[in-house]
């Protein structure tokens, strides 16, 4: 299992591996979202809660239909059915390397991206909270979307077709505890509910992805 | 190694080989023959356990056996020592040099698998047999793109596995020069059209 996820972290870090997409997408919605909007600060850091969260999601959502699509063609998917690796344990890991390459990189990026869209001082650790808290969910639920569609040609529109609805509980609860701690109020219970939804798709996910891969390569 | 009994195996739900029936022990090679679409892959796949049989069973312990088929599971990033290491530490081994000397790959083995050619990627694909260290291997038309050279390099690699008591069942048209190898002609397996009369069943 660990070698999958070393395996699946150096093929992101090398040429053309999608290292950095999410990354690049977040920091142009967080540049080109003041410039669409106007200078107005108070405006900015109004919205600004709800655009990060959006921002991160669709990052999120950009490099999903990779996750399995390439080891389905290139054979390896089949490879692994037979190799000793549970696919459940597949799946999970490749929500793991998913999350690394995409879902961290956006934790730690964004307390800048809060600076561009002016977000109030009180809200930037409850912005770095929320995200580590919930873009593990991200790639967990974007993992089982893609599982369920890997053997569909072009299967990206499916693809966000099926994960976007799951992923608006995470939105809500992410944006609206970063909105509250910028506000000043308790932020806590949203946090809360944004780990819960996490530790809950961690639990189930990785074996509903396997049941999907399972089906889809007969 | 593996039994197959009375197998009824099907592609996209349409039965294509029926009443299979063979076993498989232990140093024996078998080389399935068919026409184009006679089922040979998808015989395959169902003995790999990557697709459920329609009818019958294939006992075999799914930790022996090992698939190879028309794609070789490389990703081109990676070089051709790393890819092979990736797949034995998936299957707990730690060595890969052996089945990088047995399929001549040592000038390689730092190249990126997208920087070699068709047949050398062959090559590498087969070379990851032998690092699972499973006992049964499926392969399905292993000799695609390999020069004659090559194909002798295979050949040697199949029966020196077969001499340290594994086995193989190969799908290929081609002469391997394995003149011990049982050769299975599917032909007289293909399932029978039955007639998907939902209109006539539905009024009988």
């Amino acid at each position: 299992m660990r070698a999958l996820l070393i395996r699946d972290i150096r093929l992101a870090m090398r040429a053309g591996g999608g290292f950095g997409l999410g990354l690049a997408f977040f920091l142009m919605v967080a540049v080109l979202v003041p410039l669409g909007v106007g200078p107005e600060s108070a405006l900015l850091s109004r919205i600004a809660p709800g655009i990060l969260w959006v921002g991160a999601l669709l990052a999120c959502l950009l490099s999903l239909d990779r996750m399995f699509a390439l080891d389905f063609e290139d054979g390896s998917l089949d490879l692994m059915a037979v190799s000793p690796l549970p696919l459940e344990g597949v799946a999970a890991m490749k929500a793991l390397a998913h999350w690394l390459v995409t879902g961290l990189p956006l934790v730690v990026i964004s307390p800048v991206l809060g600076l561009l869209l002016s977000l109030s001082p009180a809200g930037y650790v409850w912005l770095v909270a929320s995200l580590a808290l919930g873009s593990p969910a991200l790639s967990l639920i974007g993992a089982f979307g893609a599982a369920l569609t890997v053997g569909l040609k072009r299967g990206g529109l499916i693809l966000s077709l099926i994960v976007l609805p799951m992923y608006v509980p995470t939105l809500v609860f992410g944006a609206e505890a970063v909105r509250r701690g910028a506000a000043g109020t308790d932020a806590l219970v949203p946090l809360l509910f944004l780990a819960a939804i996490s530790l809950g798709c961690a639990a189930i996910l990785p074996f509903a992805c396997g049941a999907a891969i399972r089906a889809n390569l007969k | 190694m593996l039994t197959v009994q009375d197998l009824c195996v099907a592609r996209g739900g349409v039965a294509v080989l029926e009443g299979l029936g063979f076993t498989l022990s232990p140093g024996k090679v078998l080389i399935l023959r068919g026409p184009n679409g006679a089922g040979k892959t998808t015989l395959l796949r169902t003995l790999a356990g990557l697709q459920p049989a329609l009818e019958g069973q294939v006992q075999a312990d799914p930790e022996t056996v090992t698939y190879s088929g028309h794609a070789d599971g490389l990703k081109a990033t990676l070089t051709v020592a790393e890819n092979l290491a990736f797949w034995a530490s998936v299957h707990g081994q730690t060595t890969i040099e052996p089945a990088i000397v047995a399929m001549n790959l040592l000038a390689l083995r730092d190249r990126r698998a997208a920087d070699v050619s068709a047949g050398q990627k062959r090559r590498l694909g087969l070379a990851r047999l032998m690092v699972t260290g499973r006992k049964v291997w499926l392969m399905d038309e292993p000799t695609v793109s390999l020069d004659a050279a090559s194909v002798a390099l295979f050949g040697a690699m199949l029966r020196a596995h077969l001499g340290q008591g594994g086995a193989a069942i190969v799908a290929t048209h081609i002469d391997l020069g394995l003149p011990e190898a049982e050769v299975l002609d599917l032909t007289p397996f293909r399932a029978r059209q039955k007639r998907q009369g939902a209109f006539d069943e539905a009024f009988a």
